[in-house]
């Protein structure tokens, strides 16, 4: 699979994009709604119109019309043809690339079995559930043995369970097929699940690209921080080992448990969506469970961001708003937090 | 058929009897004044049996047929072909939609005396008003259905490789089918009524002929039998076209 090179590229919603994604990499792409992602999706595919080069694998595709560009390409609404069966959507770019009959028929089984889809072949795209179009949608983009695989949030419709699901499945069919993709979303959790690298995009310029947890722990920039939420970085006067693959690190005051790697333990970090936070007392052993006081609470889009001052130190916690608002949590309450175990980062 | 079907077919069969028996029992009593101008149902049957049989039903109805055929064919090959273009060309749209906006409120009717006067009376004026009656509405159907297909299919079938001609005959044809058997369906009732009001001022054979005729000659029960046959012919044609439409559509739609 070729790699994917941007120079120079500009238009009316991106600036100076300059970007390589490597052969066979999973490059996914983060930034808010109107940062440009998908406006790169398109020009990469050729469907819009740009100033620059895009290359695959050193070669420039400018002056490639898009149905030969050899890109598949899996759009957020999916847009299965309505008035084909699930089978002919999926060769439809066989047929139109003009492939035998048995080649488009062996093509067909292969991905049906791949994507355990056999059972629908003779459904129409109405007659689907959102993850089987889902699959179908990219059984129907892979067919072709696409050069490069462009996703522009395919799961944005879905319910949580089957988007977990889902992101884990195409990752590994993804790399199974060695495919170079590019994963379009605005969840931070999505990419860093997905992603082999990050590239975060804001108002039309990229502003960081680098693995999740450089973006996630090092964040470039003030837009890239408001964004993805600074991490929760927490000061380590010393630890001590307790085995099983953990560690007890001193946090000024705050004994903390962390999953240890056997690097010397100097900072801890924890994303405040990873916080868990409650006005009950939580259950359980008190390993990192901590009391304290809701200091703010600020909402920010879909979620509230609150600060909990436990002692002389600040925890900021998210919680999705319906959820916030069900616990009535409020300044100057009581509260309680859980520093999720598998979510704690050693620095 | 289905037997809910059916009890529903057989439902729709009763009122039309019922009318049918009213006018029956009212003309043959006498029951309205001056029912000289109201023959029996059984009278008017009668009628048709020996128009049927001396040809003259069929010579008429044959005559109005061919034109309709001829006018409606081209009249929508016409609408459909420019439709097309003009659903997939921009330029073409913004060159030809202000012409054709300006021409489309014309009924097709009062185009009768200038046509009488550019191409004279005779099999071509009829023809000709059908295929005005036709083309502007089916135009402007399939132009809607093909910009009424979001834009994503588009770009979908090209990512797949795709060229233009093939994306119009795969994608955006098949999807704006139902809007362009809408435009059908209406305009092949309308060609009807259009070429029974041009026969009947200006031309000499045909139904709307016959009427006229009928007419004139105080033969009332001769134009309720051209009037029976146009709402047959009206009913059966609109059904066969939206058979024709579900047969295509209805699995996906």
């Amino acid at each position: 699979m070729p790699s994917i090179e941007l120079r120079n590229v500009n238009n009316f919603a991106c600036r100076d994009i300059n970007m390589t994604v490597a052969d066979g990499e999973l490059l996914v792409l983060l930034g808010p709604t109107g940062a440009g992602k998908t406006t790169l999706l398109n020009i990469i595919s050729g469907l819009i119109e740009y100033e620059g080069s895009v290359l695959f694998d050193g070669s420039p595709t400018e002056g490639t019309p898009t149905n030969r560009r050899g890109v598949g390409y899996l759009f957020q609404d999916l847009v299965l043809f309505p008035h084909l069966t699930v089978s002919s959507n999926i060769t439809y770019g066989l047929r139109m690339q003009k492939w035998g009959l048995e080649a488009i028929d062996a093509r067909l089984r292969e991905l049906m079995d791949s994507m355990n889809i056999h059972h629908l072949a003779g459904r129409y795209p109405r007659d689907l559930s959102g993850g089987e179009k889902q699959r179908v949608a990219l059984a129907r983009a892979i067919a072709p043995y696409p050069k490069v695989l462009l996703l522009d949030e395919p799961f944005n419709n879905l319910d949580m369970r089957t988007t977990k699901y889902l992101r884990i499945e195409f990752r590994k069919i993804l790399k199974e097929l060695g495919l170079t993709a590019i994963f379009v979303t605005h969840s931070l959790k999505e990419a860093q699940e997905m992603a082999d690298r990050i590239a975060v995009l804001d108002r039309g310029r990229l502003e960081q690209i680098g693995s999740p947890r450089e973006i996630f722990f090092d964040p470039h920039g003030e837009g890239v921080s408001d964004f993805l939420g600074s991490p929760n970085i927490l000061e380590c006067d010393g630890y001590h080992v307790l085995g099983n693959g953990l560690v007890a690190a001193e946090c000024n005051g705050m004994e903390i448990i962390v999953p240890y790697e056997g690097n010397s333990v100097r900072k801890i970090a924890i994303s405040p969506g990873d916080v868990y936070l409650s006005r009950n007392r939580p259950p359980g052993p008190h390993l990192n469970r901590f009391q304290g006081v809701i200091s703010k609470a600020i909402p920010r889009g879909s979620v509230m961001r609150f600060t909990v001052r436990i002692g002389n130190r600040e925890i900021d916690a998210e919680l999705p708003r319906d959820i916030a608002e069900a616990q009535d949590l409020r300044e100057g309450m009581e509260a309680f937090i859980i520093l999720k175990l598998r979510c704690l980062r050693i620095l | 058929m289905k037997k809910g079907t059916r009890i529903r077919a057989q439902w729709g069969v009763l009122p039309v009897a019922a009318f049918l028996m009213a006018w029956e029992v009212i003309a043959r009593l006498d029951l309205i004044p001056g029912q000289l101008f109201l023959p029996a149902f059984s009278t008017v049957m009668g009628e048709l049996i020996r128009l049927t049989a001396a040809g003259v039903l069929t010579d008429h109805l044959l005559r109005s047929g061919i034109r309709v055929l001829i006018g409606f064919c081209a009249g929508s090959v016409a609408g459909i072909a420019i439709g097309i273009v003009m659903g997939w060309n921009e330029t073409m749209n913004r060159t030809l939609h202000p012409v054709f906006s300006l021409l489309y409120p014309i009924p097709a009717l009062g185009w009768l005396p200038l046509l009488m006067i550019w191409v004279g009376i005779g099999e071509m004026l009829p023809i000709l008003i059908i295929f005005i009656c036709s083309f502007f509405p089916i135009l402007y159907n399939t132009v809607t259905g093909i910009r009424g297909v979001s834009r994503d299919f588009i770009k979908a079938a090209k990512t797949l490789g795709a060229s233009d001609i093939r994306i119009l005959m795969t994608v955006l044809l098949p999807i704006a089918l139902p809007n362009i058997f809408t435009g059908l369906r209406l305009e092949a009732g309308m060609a009807w009524r259009v070429i029974i009001a041009a026969e009947m001022v200006a031309i000499p054979t045909g139904i709307g002929a016959l009427m006229m005729k009928a007419e004139s000659l105080m033969r009332i029960d001769i134009i309720i039998i051209c009037l029976m046959i146009l709402s047959i012919v009206c009913f059966s044609i609109e059904k066969l076209f939206l058979y024709v439409e579900q047969r295509l559509t209805k699995e996906w739609r």
